[in-house]
């Protein structure tokens, strides 16, 4: 029951690559240490079995996306009010951006190239 | 990057992501905005992980060492080293150990914790590495969870459970299988599975291969 067939990509979802790639680049760049990181992420993982959550590994990015926002805010990174608003600029960017177009956050300043591109990764 | 002003609304509006997609957007828009986070690294990290390490890597290791008996000494001695000697090392600075498989010894590997798993040999786990069940029970009852990936061993064989933590991340050299004496690297590479180098697997033999 436990080996079940998977999909060959390593990342099932581009979100998943992107919260994931995101927490090694704060690693890499030392605003947090791996081993900081994995011990924060395995009290969630502990929490959301506990919660009854799924046991065959599907919640795991989710998991992951919730303790990777809680960890920016109690170190300070994020607040939850700029995070909520970062995610409705977005989605009122993608309501408005005609199909097929960039779609961009309207109004950022230097250095918002980045955010701006709907790449694959980010997508 | 310019872009031009979207006066028309003749299309249908772009497609709405995910809850989870966007606030994965929003995470990302404000570490770039507040310089926490290089965009070009994450999308280099991005290309890496997906494209770049898998068990192809762990493969070449573990081919490495059942043909060259200096090599495997070292491996065993000093896994980080060896395998940095091939080229592959750790994205965290993560330990890496490898256990040998032999005659009357079987490993296997679980992160009972969270996920943590040995990267630069193997890339990601596979769903079933990171599921609560096969964390639980691998500890638990390693010989009944062995026994549904289809690996049977007798009962004479002593198992090892290790439990891989964010420092230290474990390779099982799997056992060379029999009529392989004469062959390359390359070809040996390719009987080496991701669940051989995990335990939850044998590596495949020449006929099956």
């Amino acid at each position: 029951m436990l080996p079940k067939a998977e999909p060959d990509r390593p990342f099932a979802e581009p979100w998943h690559a992107q919260v994931f790639a995101l927490t090694h680049a704060l690693a890499a760049a030392g605003h947090f240490t791996w081993p900081e990181w994995a011990a924060h992420f395995s009290r969630a993982l502990e929490q959301a079995e506990d919660a009854g959550g799924p046991t065959d590994g599907s919640d795991y990015y989710d998991v992951w996306l919730a303790a990777l926002e809680a960890f920016l805010i109690e170190t300070r990174f994020a607040d939850p009010a700029q995070l909520k608003d970062l995610q409705e600029a977005w989605t009122t960017a993608y309501l408005t951006t005609p199909h097929g177009e960039p779609v961009e956050l309207p109004g950022r300043g230097e250095g918002s190239e980045f955010a701006m591109r709907d790449t694959g990764a980010a997508g | 990057m310019t872009k031009k002003p979207h006066h028309e609304h003749t299309h249908v509006h772009s497609l709405l992501p995910s809850d989870p997609a966007l606030r994965a957007k929003a995470i990302e828009t404000l570490l770039v905005e507040k310089g926490l986070v290089d965009p070009e690294a994450v999308d280099a990290l991005v290309d890496v992980f997906s494209n770049e390490i898998g068990p192809q890597n762990g493969a070449q290791v573990v081919a490495r060492a059942w043909r060259d008996p200096d090599y495997r000494a070292r491996l065993l001695a000093d896994g980080t080293a060896a395998i940095a000697e091939l080229g592959f090392s750790g994205m965290q600075g993560e330990h890496m150990v490898a256990v040998e498989n032999s005659a009357d010894t079987h490993n296997v590997v679980v992160c009972t914790l969270c996920s943590c798993y040995p990267w630069p040999v193997l890339g990601l786990p596979p769903v079933w590495y990171k599921s609560p069940e096969y964390r639980a029970r691998l500890v638990r009852e390693p010989r009944a969870v062995l026994d549904e990936f289809g690996v049977r061993l007798p009962e004479d064989i002593e198992l090892r459970v290790w439990d891989s933590t964010a420092e230290i991340r474990y390779l099982v050299i799997p056992q060379r299988p029999a009529g392989t004496e004469a062959m390359s690297e390359a070809e040996l590479a390719a009987l080496v599975t991701r669940d051989s180098m995990i335990g939850t697997g044998f590596a495949l033999s020449p006929e099956a291969g």
